[in-house]
């Protein structure tokens, strides 16, 4: 029997041009998200940015340097850390320090489970003191399903640390310290609605676990890094690709998290968000695309460089680094 | 290319239904959404039926979609599989059920 033909996705900028999108164009620079390093603790199935601890890059100080002068900027109010382990970033913690006293909303995305290792648990206090906000990535409220993404014994260590941080107040109503965890499904299909699940997070971990967060952020696995490869693995990248245009949403278009972002690479490349950055796609159509020729207003008003990934952060109900962005729109079936 | 009666990519084609037959097609998708969205039940005990009468009644449509809606609620293969053994169980009963006809005629003709 000859293989089913599935289409290949309309080109996204086409998708665009439908729902009157066309040009994508930044609206502002109200986060500037901070790629710290590529190394990690862990060695994930999903991650996009192919992290791991065999991986050398990491941000210099001098990058980072330029970084917060770009913080300090008046329209900026989120300073967003990813990595790798931004822990294993040896500036990270003077970094924390310097960027707490702009008196913005300072983000770290953390693994957690790197706040066991001797090395690194002194970051609970840096955490603590500068009033930061954890994001830590939690595929699924049950540990087999945990430790299939992110390494056996994942789970459990992830679940100590929650511990360690609600005994500091995180994820504590009323304490300020902001615990968030981020969901992202266990293969190729859309997360669920948001809500739904927090709920159901919520429920297991304070009932099983005994411990609290704060929001859950549903994320799309985007076909890029180790989950393209897991794609093209399993023969089903045509599938996936198929069924994100099928769930496009020009509501989510229209809010995308790469019109209000700007993404610095850890050699100071700017990029429109993490996703083209893994790719490589750099900040295009004339606006500058290094931190050494950072210009706000051409940056604030760029053209975003889109394609077919772009169709993840566009599905359904939306993904961006802060979850869901509306509602889903459209039968699903 | 080998046509088939069911094919998984005709799945797609499940919002164009409405063709030929607007008002019934609207009518029956707000219906659709109706049911099947969070109540007074939520959205993953109302999968988790669809789930198990997608089943019972052999429609492989049905089969894709629940069983992808359920993994994007969360929900563990041991889970799913018990609704399918629920479906499973109340089509054997159903169909045992039906033997009391059969007893009963059975009875009724013997000597």
């Amino acid at each position: 029997m000859e293989p089913q033909t599935i289409p290949v996705p309309t080109p996204f900028e086409k998708k665009l041009q439908a729902a009157s999108l066309c040009p994508l164009v930044s609206r502002d620079i109200v986060t500037l998200q901070i790629n710290a390093g590529k190394r990690c603790s862990l060695l994930c199935k999903h991650c996009h940015v192919e992290a791991g601890p065999g991986r050398t890059e990491e941000m210099s100080r001098a990058t980072l340097e330029k970084c917060l002068a770009i913080a300090a900027g008046q329209s900026i109010t989120t300073v967003d850390i990813t990595g790798g382990s931004p822990e294993m970033n040896p500036h990270i913690e003077w970094f924390l320090d310097a960027a707490a006293k702009l008196g913005k909303r300072l983000i770290v995305r953390s693994n957690l489970v790197i706040l066991l290792d001797k090395e690194y648990e002194q970051f609970v206090d840096v955490y603590v003191r500068n009033r930061v906000e954890l994001a830590a990535s939690l595929p699924h409220w049950k540990a087999e399903k945990c430790d299939r993404q992110r390494g056996q014994g994942s789970f459990d260590k992830i679940v100590a640390v929650i511990r360690i941080l609600n005994g500091q107040g995180y994820g504590r109503e009323g304490s300020g310290l902001v615990l968030d965890l981020v969901h992202n499904p266990m293969g190729s299909f859309l997360p669920g609605p948001q809500a739904a699940l927090e709920q159901e997070y919520k429920a297991e971990l304070a009932t099983v676990h005994g411990i609290t967060f704060n929001k859950l952020f549903c994320l799309t696995n985007n076909p890029v890094g180790r989950f393209r490869e897991h794609l093209a693995a399993k023969g089903s990248y045509e599938e996936y690709m198929a069924a994100l245009e099928r769930a496009f949403n020009p509501l989510a278009a229209e809010n995308v998290m790469c019109r209000t972002t700007l993404s610095v690479g850890w050699d100071g490349s700017i990029y429109d968000c993490d996703f083209n950055q893994m790719l490589g796609l750099r900040v295009d159509h004339g606006a500058p695309n290094h931190i050494e020729e950072f210009d706000l207003e051409a940056l604030r008003q760029r053209r975003i460089v889109v394609d077919d990934h772009c169709y993840a952060c566009t599905a359904g109900q939306g993904s961006s680094c802060q979850g869901a962005v509306g509602k889903a729109s459209g039968v699903r079936g | 290319m080998a046509h088939q009666y069911y094919e998984s990519a005709d799945l797609a084609d499940f919002p164009n239904i409405e063709e030929f037959a607007r008002d019934q097609g609207k009518a029956f998708f707000e219906y659709y959404g109706s049911s099947t969205g969070a109540g007074k039940l939520s959205e993953r005990e109302k999968s988790l039926i669809a789930l198990a009468v997608a089943h019972t009644e052999h429609c492989p449509y049905c089969i894709d979609a629940y069983t992808t809606k359920c993994l994007s609620l969360g929900l563990t293969s041991d889970e799913m599989m018990e609704a399918v053994h629920v479906g499973a169980s109340m089509v054997a009963g159903a169909v045992l059920a039906h033997a009391t006809q059969m007893r009963k005629i059975i009875r009724k003709n013997e000597m």
